[in-house]
């Protein structure tokens, strides 16, 4: 579904990604793990089609489209989505317009007729049940004043509506407190499919409790420094991210297939 | 004595214009109107078109105004493009009571009065009530707005001959907003159109008004129209301005407000057609325990310039006042926002805040925002802000990858800037048009 071949990413001329490699199946779960700054958002900013990133080399195939001269929009008709790390506030645009939009212009893309508004408010309705929403929340405007497990629920939200073949979750988990992190996960392993794959970056083990991932990432300074089963992350969990650093560097650049 | 490069403006058109047709003015053979007339446009030879020298004028000049021979409109029958705009804006379900005034001139053919009962709300054509004589309107009109302070005022005071007059008795609540429609239609020359509006709302009302100005699209013509509201103690006023003139107009307007005690204004001002447009909208808090709110929306695109000037004076203790203008600049267009607070020295404890937003979608907008605070009194709470700034890239990115193209994903951007002060509409089927029409306009600037 996702091959990343030696992805290499400069932000304002420095060096952030310094050669990815990613097999992402169809039906799996990878986790990406690594300390703060080491580049994990800019990787799912460059695959979502944020501007800003300067790829100096490799590539990105999604099904086996080169999703990097994609434009956001298509990337996320043709079934890409991304939650973001810090969801953006839009004052003046309810919940229920801006997935109205969405999710119209994906029909349209798709040759299905557009839905109207009682048709999309009812299935909207239907989808804040997995995240454990009020039907009220729809009419709020779009992370205005939200607090943070609410604006992470809202991405969750937004998931289940838009029912992505490839979610990445850039710290769906942080700054939760135990009660949303249950709801979040509970909602992300409702939406687990064969014909699904979700890459979740995460600092903390306890996301990958109630998210088993098939393989575990370690990002490091721009590359992925080893990569393993669901057991890695209860290693991490223990000993933290520098015993990793005592590796030979022949452990870099490991793929999982 | 200068008479160099003055006189070459068309000021000497205007008055000989005048000398034509003021015998044919309602309300002629008025003693007192005919003095203030004379007074206006005597007001307005000696000082001529207001300058980029003066104080409230540098930021816009009404050259192209002054360069363009105007005759003054003539009364005639409705045709053509105007008409359908006409049935649009009618179908909008703000019918219950409207009067229409094609050039300034009230047509009753189009206009819908209900039955009103004695005693209550009037409302009718100022010519009609100057024909009958006029004893109503003589304390009132012509007696708020300062011809000596707007050249323009002037003009409107010495040429208007028609326009409403709404008179809305004490104690009385309408349940229906009155619709005041002027309505330009394409001549051969350029035809200047001077519309006068009296509004008188007694102690303990409830009112609200609305003004819509239309005009045919690229046809040259000026509209000169003044408005004075007398806002009665205790009463609460809403007052709607949609400036929608053709692409090609100038639009020069003054709304001249004065509020009595304990009485709560609200003003709501669009501005989104004409090529060359000045708003003043003045407020005099003229009593103790006054509310007033300024809401504006301003949008701009291609050539064209849009002032908006607004003056709230402070006059008596315990006053407060809200002003939210917004502005969305396209193209090489330019927007003039200039807010004037001024809070006298018996203005004690007076809380005032005015906040403008611009929204600039091209380059080449420019806007020129300025506060501008005259406090007199030491006992007051006063506060500004201004922003100027683009899209958010981020907020833009963040619709687009959800699968929204990245136009309709701009326009919902706008639109929800607008969004705030058109949901501050009080009637329905206003808030439902400016809906349609905003991005129907921005779809035409890009
Ligand atoms: N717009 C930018 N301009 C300059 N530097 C940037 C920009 N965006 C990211 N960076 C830098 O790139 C590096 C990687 O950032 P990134 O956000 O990808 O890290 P991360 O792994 O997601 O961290 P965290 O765990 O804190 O979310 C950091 O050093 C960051 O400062
Ligand atoms: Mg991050």
């Amino acid at each position: 579904m996702l091959e990343i071949r030696n992805l290499c990413a400069r932000v304002e001329g420095k060096e952030i990604l310094k050669g990815i490699d990613l097999h992402v199946k169809a039906g799996e779960v990878h986790a990406i793990m690594g300390p703060n700054g080491s580049g994990k958002s800019t990787l799912a900013h460059i695959l979502a089609g944020k501007e800003g990133y300067e790829v100096t080399a490799g590539e990105a195939l999604y099904e086996g489209k080169n999703l990097l001269e994609m434009d956001p929009e298509d990337r996320a008709r043709e079934g890409v989505f991304l939650a973001f790390q810090y969801p953006v506030e839009i004052a003046g645009v309810s919940i229920a317009a801006f997935l109205k939009a969405a999710v119209n212009a994906g029909r349209k893309h798709r040759g299905q007729p557009e839905l109207d508004a009682m048709e999309i408010l009812s299935m909207l309705e239907d989808r804040c049940k997995f995240v454990e929403m009020n039907k009220e929340f729809l009419k709020r405007n779009v992370n205005d004043g939200f607090s943070g497990g609410e604006k992470k629920r809202n991405e969750i939200l937004q998931m289940a509506v838009l029912e992505p073949r490839l979610a990445i979750l850039d710290e769906t988990d942080s700054g939760l407190d135990i009660d949303a992190l249950r709801i979040v996960a509970g909602g992300v392993n409702k939406l687990r499919r064969p014909d699904r794959a979700m890459v979740v970056v995460t600092h903390y083990q306890r996301l990958l409790d109630y998210i088993q991932p098939d393989h575990v990432h370690v990002l490091q300074a721009g590359r992925i420094v080893k990569s393993g089963g669901p057991e890695l992350a209860h290693e991490l969990e223990k000993s933290g991210y520098r015993w990793l650093e005592l590796e030979p560097k022949g452990a870099q650049s490991v793929s999982v297939r | 004595m200068s008479v160099a490069v003055e006189t070459k403006d068309t000021r000497e058109l205007f008055i000989s214009e005048h000398a034509r047709v003021e015998d044919s003015l309602a309300g002629s053979r008025l003693g007192w109107l005919l003095r203030l007339r004379k007074a206006a446009i005597r007001s307005f030879a000696e000082r001529g078109y207001p300058t980029l020298d003066e104080e409230d004028w540098r930021q816009t000049s009404v050259a192209p105004i002054a360069r363009t021979a105007f005759r003054a409109a003539e009364a005639t029958k409705f045709h053509g493009r105007a008409g359908e705009e006409l049935e649009r804006e009618a179908a909008g379900g703000l019918a219950a009571c409207r009067l229409v005034f094609v050039n300034g001139f009230y047509a009753p053919e189009l206009s819908s009065v209900p039955r009103l009962p004695e005693g209550g709300l009037r409302v009718g054509s100022l010519a009609a009530l100057l024909r009958a004589g006029g004893e109503v309107l003589e304390p009132h009109l012509a007696q708020l707005a300062d011809d000596g302070r707007n050249p323009f005022v002037a003009l409107n005071t010495a040429f208007f001959a028609d326009g409403p007059y709404v008179h809305v008795p004490a104690r009385t609540a309408l349940d229906f907003p009155v619709h005041l429609l002027y309505v330009a239609t394409e001549s051969a020359e350029p035809a200047a159109a001077f519309p006068r509006a009296l509004l008188v709302t007694e102690r303990e009302t409830k009112a609200t008004f609305i003004e819509t100005f239309v005009g045919p699209p690229s046809a040259s013509y000026f509209t000169n129209a003044v408005s004075e509201l007398l806002v009665g103690e205790n009463a609460h006023i809403e007052h709607v301005k949609l400036q929608r003139e053709g692409d090609a107009a100038f639009h020069v307007a003054t709304l001249q407000a004065r509020q009595a005690r304990n009485s709560n204004f609200v003003s709501h001002s669009f501005s989104l057609g004409g090529l060359l447009v000045r708003n003043d909208l003045n407020v005099v808090l003229d009593g103790e325990g006054i509310e007033t709110t300024l809401n504006g929306l301003f949008r701009c695109t291609g050539r064209q310039h849009i002032d908006n000037h607004t003056l709230l004076d402070h006059a008596k203790p315990h006053g407060s006042s809200r002003e939210l203008y917004k502005g969305i600049l396209d193209g090489a267009s330019k927007g003039v926002f200039n807010g004037k607070i001024i809070v006298r020295k018996d203005a004690q404890l007076t809380d005032a805040q005015q906040t403008n937003m611009n929204l600039l979608l091209s380059d080449e907008a420019y806007i020129d925002t300025k506060p501008q605070l005259e406090i007199f009194a030491d006992d007051v709470k006063c506060k500004h802000g201004a922003t100027i700034g683009a899209i958010d890239s981020d907020a833009l990115f963040y619709l687009r990858s959800r699968g929204i193209p990245s136009d309709t994903a701009r326009r919902m951007l706008i639109t929800a800037f607008a969004n705030e002060m058109i949901g501050r509409v009080p009637v329905e089927p206003v808030r439902e048009r400016l809906l349609e029409l905003i991005p129907q306009q921005l779809l035409q600037g890009r």
